[in-house]
Parts: C-alpha cells; structure tokens; sequence
C-alpha cells in the first residue's frame, strides 16, 4: 500500500505518456503475437529499456548513499569487450558471462574504495573511471569492433523466453530482487542512514565503509549486466559506442523515479519506472514519425514536465489549491443549506 | 558607549540561542566573550554582524540603531570580523585581498599601481613590512590573520570582532596579533574577543562578558575578576539542592568493570589509567579544548587510542572503532546531536533500533511488530514527546532527539555508556529526566561516563570525576573532595588547590 503511495507520481507520469504517444501513434498499444514471442511498441520498450532499467537500480543504491555512479556507461563497454573477446576466443559462454561479472564487480570496488577509503567525492571517484574506462574497452577490443557468432550469448541479447524478450527478464529479475533484498533484510534501511548521516550511523555501529563499497560494487555489476545485454544484442562489442552517455539517462531515471540526489530514502521500483518512462519518450518519438532531429529535444521537453509536475513545490501548490477550492465549495453549500 | 545591545534575542526550533542578552562595547576597549559551547556567542556575533536576523531587541552604534541584513551591510554600518579560519583568499595577492571589492580603477580597468599604493597605505599603522605583491597564502598564519584584521579595519573602522583570532597560532605569533589588537584599542576601535584559552582574556581585554546556555551571566572589569570565579561563571551552578543527596551516595566500595591503563594518543590526549568500576558514574571535567571529549571519543574507538591498553577482568578490549567498542559492550551518545547522533530523516523507530539493528547484521532483520514494541516502549519509558514513532526524528525538539538516541543505546543494553554532554541545549526538564535516569541505569548495574561542562551536572551525578587541562588527566576527585568548588579549582591551575 505504500509502496503503491510511493511510485504513484511515476505510475501516472507513465500512463499519461502511453496515452500521449498513442494519440500520435495509434497501434502503440497493439501486442501480437509472432512465433512464440510477443510482439509490438511496448514490447519493444521493455526490451529497449533493459540497460538503462540495469544500470538504474545499481544507480539507485548508489544515489541512495548521496553518491553518483558515472562510469556505469564505460563499465558497460568494458563488461561488453572482456565478454565478446572470451566468447570469440573460444572460452566457452559460462566463463565469458562470469568474466564480464567480474570486470564490472571489479570497476565497482575500485570506485568503492576510492569513495569509502580514499574519501574522494563520488563525482570525481567515478569520473576516474568514466575517463579511463573507454580506453580499457578500446584496449581488449585492439580497437575494433569485436563480433562473434556464439548462439547461446546472443540469446541474452534477442532471445525470448515464454514469450517475452530475455532483456526484459533480466532488468525486470535483477530490479524486483534487489528490491526484495533491500526491504527483506536491513540493507535498505542501513543504506538510507549512511545516505543520510554517514558519521551519526557509523558511531551508531553500521558499518559505514563496507556498505559504501558494497552499493558501487552492485553498481559495476549491473552495469556488467547491462553491457552483456547491448553487447549480445548486437552480436559485437562496440568499445566507442557501447554505454556512450547512458549514465546519465540513468540518472534521470533515478530522478524521475522520485529519488532525491541528496541521499536517503529510495526506492528501486519508482526507478524502474523511471526508465521506463525514459524509453517509452525515446520510442515513441521514434514511432511517432517526428523528424530525428526533433527527438532530443522532445525528450529533454518531456522531461523537464515530468519533473516539475513530479517537485515537491507543484505538490505543495496543488494541496492549497485544492483545499481552498473545497472551503469555498463547503462554503456555498453552507450558505444554500442557509437558504 | 560604542555598542550597546539591549535584550537581544534568538530563537532556533527546539531552543533559545539567545535570551535578552545586553551587551555594551566602549570606544577604546577590548572585551572578551567567553561561554562554553551552546552559551549563544556565535548567535551573537552573528546577528552583529548581519549572519543571522534577530527575533528581539536593538543593537545601537554610535547612537544610531542599526538592523544589518546582511555581512557586507554590517562592514558598511562598521561592524568588521575576523574568524578563527583566515577567511580571504590565499592564491591572491596581499594587495588584491586588502583592496578586494574596492579596487582603485581607471577607465574602467584596475589600476594596479594604485592598489599596491592602497594596500601598502592600509598595512602602515600595523608596523608590516611585507610584499604586498606576494600571494597572501605564501606568508605565516599569524600574517595573514593580521592581513585580514587590516581589512576588516579598513572596511569597517568602528568595531572589530575577533572570532577565535589565535586558536591556530604558536605563542610567539599571538603576541604578534596582540600587539597589533592593542594598537586598535589606542586608536579608539572597540574590539570584542572571542576565546577559550583563559590567559589570553586575561593578558589582553578589560572587560569579561560571560554568556550560558542563552543568557548574560556577568559583565566585570578583567582586572578584578578572580580566575576560578569566571570558571564559575562560565560552567555555571544551577542544581545546589542535588548536592547533598550526592554526598550520601558514594560510600560503597564497587568491582572494578573496566581497566584503562597508559590509554593515549599523541596531540590530542596524553596517556592516562582509569579504572571504571560495575554500576559507578565517573565525571569527565575541563574547559572546551581540554581533551574530554577526545578522551570520550578515544575510549570509543572514533579516533583510537595509539598507546596502552583497555581491558575487563576477563581480557583485552579491542576499542578500534566504533563497531568494535559496541561489540565489546560499549556504548556513546556524542556532544554534537546534530551531525554525530541523530540521522534526521529517518523516523524516531528506525533511529531507535538503528544501533541494534547494525549489531544484529543486515542479514537478520528486526521484525517490524518488534521494531514497533521496541520504539513504543522506550517513547513511553523516556517520555519522548512525539505524535508518533513514524515522525521523522529530526523534526522533535533537541532534548527529545536526546532522550531517542539515548533510547538507541539502552536498548542495545551496554555495560559500559559514554555520555558527552547530554543536556547541552535541552530545555530544564528533560535535562532533569536525564539525569534521573543515569541514576537508574547505575542502580541497575549500567557504568557511565559522563563528560559535562556542568560542574553542578557532575556533582550530582558522578561517584567520581576526573578533571582535565590541557590534554592531560590532571587530577581525581572523589568522597569529601567531590565539590564544585574543587573541581573548579582543578580546572583553574593545580598551585591554587592549597
């Protein structure tokens, strides 16, 4: 019930949205079925959504933490080049799909200790790796575009599964999860307060220092996540392109899930949301035949709405007028009654 | 008189920083305001100086009542201060940061000629032959403090406030400032100063103004004020009547619970043993600086100790962190509430069984009708006043955020609870209740260490207080000898004690 309270701002952003698009759009809402597999715009957007929804619930956490991640989008490069290079050098799928796990958990420990041990600010901690992170991928890939043809990776990428695309199983398993991880157990609630008051939670025995490295640690990992998903996709590791600038779209999603940058409380689904929101702007701008250079600023329009409706300030105002609006209408009843 | 101030007040949510504090500044004067931490000196440096908007009363300078709005308007009106922190810019020259916001122009460009000649002419009274051309962070604390006392002068001209002017100064450059402060006093500046180190007020001003928690104490001549009278003033004696029922409290003889020995850390305690014994209170006493609370704060583990050893009858404490002193039953419930005990946003319930619930690991979490009990119990027990136990705790006044994370501790139930300060800036009557209930937990075999700058606090609570100067553990008192009397005279300087 509360959590129905928390991410009702996104649920109705997101139902206004389809309806906006359907008005340029009509069959956006159409879902056929081809094969075994579901098809149709908003199966699409699920699909197309997986790796910002991925990298938005390890952003989440980390923004929880008044962090922010900004090497998710080149930890996904370099998860995407360490996978497709153990594929194509015959490694074998398991070995690849962990290897490219471990790179990820491991962009995210370094990022952790330098934010939690070293005491530099997340921006800068993170814009370390950003920088350098391109350059690892260009390194793995020697600077090409490295395909492959391994059936059983791609299936990460455009595979299906009882009906609906593996991508959007993937985000959908890896949000619900850490959701039910951080409300199941105590970690939502020790994030919130190192987030909070890092200092008051460590004298009060949280260990501040270990949860820090945890939350960028989960960061890198879906990030891995998400780089093994575009990377399957397109059947090649694309050490330029792969992740560009998708840290800041989820970091939009966390915003616009209703999550505040200054730390605290958080919720991972109102994220999820969140990029969903994103994705249903960018397709259906797409589907809606606008002219391509029309989108980004489309995009950057909608949102800026979305978040003003969503700030607390439009709340407040809303609330005043409402109510005055209600005093006057009890007031006119009242002086009918009186008639 | 220069400055008067008649019955300023203001009020913060929770508290009465200031409380109809009159307040008079001569022309030609240096006076010291002195208090303790929370005595309300920043508030009313702040609202002279425009930081802050005043609730009540009139600041009169010159004759004229003046309302500053801002830091700037303050200068204008010739209010100037200098901080504690140098705070002009250090990868600027001497000259830039002396004429800064004033520079002499011509067609519109900075005339750099005549900015050098400016700076060089507002450095002359201060007998400084320096190189104005040189960036102003290449020269020594003690310069750039004075640099920045000529451009508060310059600015202002009528009244300089100093903030903490030496706390980061050796002997020899304080006497430096000094002289240049005492050149201000002959050329008829008021000059008000704020320290904590005693024999600086002592050297320097002619009037003593002593503020606690909110009000004016005392004004008095330097000169004829006694040193463990001021001490008095400035710790104050509020609680007379618990005294007595404190003398008939001590006499059993207690098992020793804890043993520090050689306990220290270089530059912010040195060395000492103390052994805690099973139900006792022992008092921490000192003036601000002298180490109590870092001794607090050592046996805790937040900054450990690099020397000697903690153990119990059994073994040896590890007191590495705070992690590791809540495992070895320790408890702290820090001076600073704000920024080191309450985390605001986070209802009144999860602040309560946040330690508890970080003791138990995130793996087991507390179930929520648990959470619910543990909250509901202690809100009653203490008697926090709050709508409920889902109000975010940083919305409760200061002695009930007190009273909840006092309430975090006891529920983790340590052997051993740390308390600094845990009246400061609560109302009276839950600084009663606080102290009943350290009463309690010692009746029920708890041992607490309580810092206060309260003497009275102290001796009514405490079995046993050891008093602090200058980082060292420089004296014990217990029995008879427990006094107020003799704990002032502790804190004043040993030679005075025959």
């Amino acid at each position: 019930m509360t959590l129905l309270k928390r991410i009702a701002p996104q649920l109705v952003a997101l139902a206004l949205l389809v309806a906006l698009v359907t008005v340029f759009y009509p069959g956006f809402l159409k879902i056929g079925i081809s094969g075994d597999r579901l098809v149709g715009p908003m199966i699409d957007v699920l699909k197309r959504g997986a790796p910002v929804a991925l990298l938005a619930v390890g952003m989440t956490l980390v923004i929880a933490t008044r962090g922010i991640d900004l090497s998710v989008g080149t930890t996904m490069a370099i998860c995407g080049a360490v996978a497709a290079s153990a594929v194509a050098g015959g490694w074998g799928l398991v070995p690849a799909l962990l290897l490219a796990l471990a790179a990820g958990a491991l962009a995210g420990l370094w990022n952790g200790l330098l934010v939690a041990v070293v005491g530099i600010q997340p921006f800068v901690a993170t814009l370390i790796l950003m920088t350098m992170g391109r350059g690892i991928a260009q390194l793995i890939t020697e600077g090409r575009i490295l395909t492959f043809t391994d059936a059983g990776f791609a299936f990460f990428g455009s595979g299906s599964l009882l009906g609906l695309p593996v991508p959007a199983w993937l985000w959908l398993a890896c949000g619900l999860g850490m959701a039910a991880l951080m409300r199941r157990t105590a970690l939502g609630l020790l994030v919130e307060s190192i987030g909070i008051n890092r200092r008051a939670s460590a004298l009060a025995g949280v260990n501040a220092t270990v949860l820090l490295i945890a939350v960028y640690v989960v960061s890198g990992l879906c990030a891995a996540l998400a780089g093994i998903v575009v990377t399957a996709d397109i059947r090649g590791a694309d050490a330029n392109n792969a992740g560009l600038w998708l840290e800041l779209d989820a970091i939009l999603a966390v915003v616009i899930g209703g999550n505040s940058l200054l730390g605290g409380r958080f919720s991972i689904i109102a994220s999820l949301i969140g990029a969903l929101i994103i994705q249903t702007i960018d397709t259906g701008i797409l589907l809606a035949g606008f002219p391509s250079e029309y989108n980004l600023v489309i995009k950057a329009g909608l949102v800026l709405v979305i978040l003003v409706l969503q700030s607390p300030r439009i709340a407040g105002e809303w609330r005043l007028w409402r109510d005055s609006h209600r005093a006057s209408r009890e007031a006119a009843l009242h002086r009918g009654a009186a008639k | 008189m220069l400055l008067t101030i008649r019955s300023l007040t203001k009020t913060f949510p929770g508290t009465k920083a200031l409380d109809a504090v009159d307040f008079d500044l001569a022309a030609g004067e240096v006076h010291a305001l002195l208090g303790e931490n929370g005595a309300g000196k920043s508030t009313l440096i702040k609202c002279l100086t425009g930081a802050y908007r005043r609730d009540g009363g009139t600041i009169t300078l010159d004759g004229a009542t003046i309302d500053p709005q801002s830091t700037v308007e303050a200068q204008e009106q010739g209010i100037g201060t200098v901080y504690q922190e140098v705070n002009l810019l250090p990868n600027l020259t001497v000259a830039q940061n002396l004429m800064f916001g004033r520079e002499p122009r011509r067609w519109g460009l900075i005339d750099s000629r005549a900015l050098r000649a400016g700076a060089r002419e507002t450095l002359r009274p201060y007998g400084l032959d320096i190189d104005v051309d040189r960036d102003l962070g290449s020269y020594s604390v003690a310069i750039q403090q004075i640099v920045a006392i000529a451009r508060a002068v310059a600015l202002s001209g009528k009244v300089l406030i100093l903030d903490e002017p030496t706390a980061s100064l050796d002997a020899a450059e304080v006497r430096m400032v000094f002289d240049v402060v005492r050149g201000l006093r002959e050329r008829g500046l008021g000059i008000v100063f704020v320290s904590h180190f005693l024999d600086q007020v002592f050297d320097l001003t002619d009037r003593v103004t002593v503020l606690r928690n909110g009000r004016k104490i005392v004004t008095e001549r330097t000169a004829e004020l006694d040193r463990v009278k001021l001490i008095e003033h400035m710790l104050g004696r509020a609680l007379e009547h618990e005294v007595a029922e404190q003398a008939a409290r001590t006499a059993a003889a207690r098992p020793p619970l804890l043993e520090f020995r050689g306990f220290g850390r270089r530059g912010v305690v040195e060395p000492f043993d103390l052994t805690v014994g099973q139900g006792e209170v022992v008092g921490l006493a000192g003036l601000l600086g002298s180490g109590r609370t870092e001794s607090a704060e050592m046996m805790f583990g937040v900054r450990p100790a690099q020397s000697g050893e903690a153990s119990d009858a059994q073994s040896r404490l590890d007191l590495s962190s705070p992690r590791a002193a809540i495992a070895e039953g320790f408890g702290f419930v820090p001076e600073e509430r704000k920024t080191d005990g309450i985390v605001a946003e986070l209802s009144i319930r999860e602040n309560i069984i946040l330690g508890l619930q970080a003791r138990r690991g995130w793996a087991r979490p507390i179930p929520r009708s648990e959470q619910n009990r543990i909250a509901d119990d202690y809100i009653k027990r203490l008697d926090i006043r709050t709508s409920g136990r889902e109000k975010p705790i940083g919305e409760l006044s200061g002695g009930n955020q007190q009273k909840a994370i006092l309430a975090r501790w006891l529920a983790m139930n340590p052997r051993f609870l740390i308390l600094d300060e845990p009246t400061r800036g609560i109302d009276v009557g839950a600084h009663a209740e606080i102290l009943r209930l350290i009463r309690a937990l010692t009746q029920a075999g708890m041992s607490i260490l309580l810092v206060s700058s309260e003497i009275d606090e102290l001796v009514a609570s405490a079995d046993r207080v050891i008093v602090l100067r200058d980082r060292r553990h420089v004296a014990e008192l217990s029995g008879p000898r427990l006094t107020g009397a003799e704990i002032m005279r502790a804190i004043a300087g040993g030679e005075v004690a025959a």
